[in-house]
């Protein structure tokens, strides 16, 4: 195969289905998310797939890449193709609706399973509150609000291939982010919903999350965190 | 998930690493002894002449065999739940039987050789 041109195996179809290959003109700087483009814009239009922002923001785009989890907006080419072969997958553990689109709807639904929207007890005739940027419970938030909900994270992450009632990193990592948000007044409520074998328990510490996520995110450390809270809520017999 | 459930699940998770921190120094202190006991060669007479009788070490088994009690059905548990497809009832009901076929033999093999030795 000539070095000016990328192999690509795409898989086409839903869950039944099979890979299709295209030949793509190699460019300079050159990311998935464009070799994708091109093929539905220049060799078949009829290639479903995600996208939105381009630039790393929107967490549209995520696929399975040379068989692991990733943004594609931001995954160049000369980065992940050896030996000019990309082979493109929608992301595992969801269900598939169409060549690289999958159906997100459970992912979403687990992050407000664990409780994951803020709750406040303030008014607009309230005065703002003050939290410090130094406070240590504002930089454990800081330190996981940048998630874009991609899903690379949840796509990767072992434990939810064995137990789909697992919340997962993301929506556990959006707990925790709100467990030390001082404004937030859910406090045990969420305790109770991120607790359990199918809540923070439920991790190995494999850390594939950490691995994979685009933002170099810790959910496992969050999920940690959360292990923690969730225990010493039980032994002070605060989650009945 | 009801409280309760969430409790027990919390309490087994905790236990599970609790037995697993006093399993950390039982294994060590276990495996440490025999190193250092068996120089010319593992006979049952030398073992029943170490432990056999002794209080200390009938006490120290029996923390060992009790934690391995806790710890291993509880990872059995989540094994089996997360790799079988038994329902989750009778997944319960088979750690607990694993734990006391453990335990009772555990604890049996303690007294055996704390009979057979001392005066």
């Amino acid at each position: 195969m000539s070095n000016d041109l990328i192999n690509v195996s795409i898989w086409r179809g839903g869950e039944d289905g099979e890979y299709q290959t295209y030949q793509v003109p190699r460019l300079e700087s050159q990311t998935v998310l464009d070799v994708v483009t091109y093929i539905q814009r220049e060799l078949d239009p009829s290639l479903s797939y995600r996208f939105a922002c381009r630039v790393g923001v929107c967490g549209s785009c995520a696929m399975t890449v040379n068989g692991k989890a990733r943004w594609t907006c931001r995954t160049h080419v000369s980065k992940v193709a050896e030996g000019g072969q990309l082979t493109l997958d929608p992301l595992n553990s969801m269900p598939r609706v169409k060549d690289l689109v999958v159906d997100m709807e459970t992912f979403f639904n687990k992050w407000a399973d664990a409780k994951g929207s803020f709750k406040g007890d303030k008014t607009r005739d309230d005065a703002l509150a003050y939290i410090s940027p130094d406070d240590p419970k504002r930089k454990i938030s800081s330190a996981g609000i940048e998630c874009i909900g991609c899903g690379a994270c949840y796509a990767t992450c072992d434990v939810i291939k064995w137990n789909p009632d697992y919340l997962g990193p993301a929506a556990l990592n959006r707990a925790w982010t709100l467990v030390n948000d001082e404004r937030d007044v859910t406090g045990l409520e969420r305790l109770a919903a991120v607790a359990g074998d199918n809540g923070c328990l439920g991790c190995h510490s494999q850390q594939g999350c950490v691995e994979r996520c685009p933002k170099s995110l810790n959910p496992t450390g969050a999920i940690a965190g959360l292990k923690r809270e969730t225990i010493k809520a039980v032994l002070k017999g605060e989650l009945s | 998930m009801s409280a309760s459930a969430l409790r027990i699940e919390t309490y087994l998770w905790l236990a599970q690493r609790v037995s697993a921190l006093i399993l950390v120094i039982c294994i060590t202190v276990h495996i440490a002894t025999m190193i250092i006991a068996v120089q010319g060669g593992l006979s049952s007479e030398e073992i029943i002449a170490r432990i056999g009788g002794s209080k200390i070490w009938l006490s120290f088994y029996l923390v060992f065999v009790s934690s391995v009690a806790v710890h291993a059905p509880i990872g059995l548990k989540s094994i089996m739940r997360e790799m079988s497809q038994i329902p989750t009832n009778r997944i319960d009901l088979l750690s607990i039987l694993f734990s006391l076929i453990i335990g009772v033999l555990g604890i049996r093999a303690a007294f055996g050789l704390y009979g057979l030795g001392g005066a």
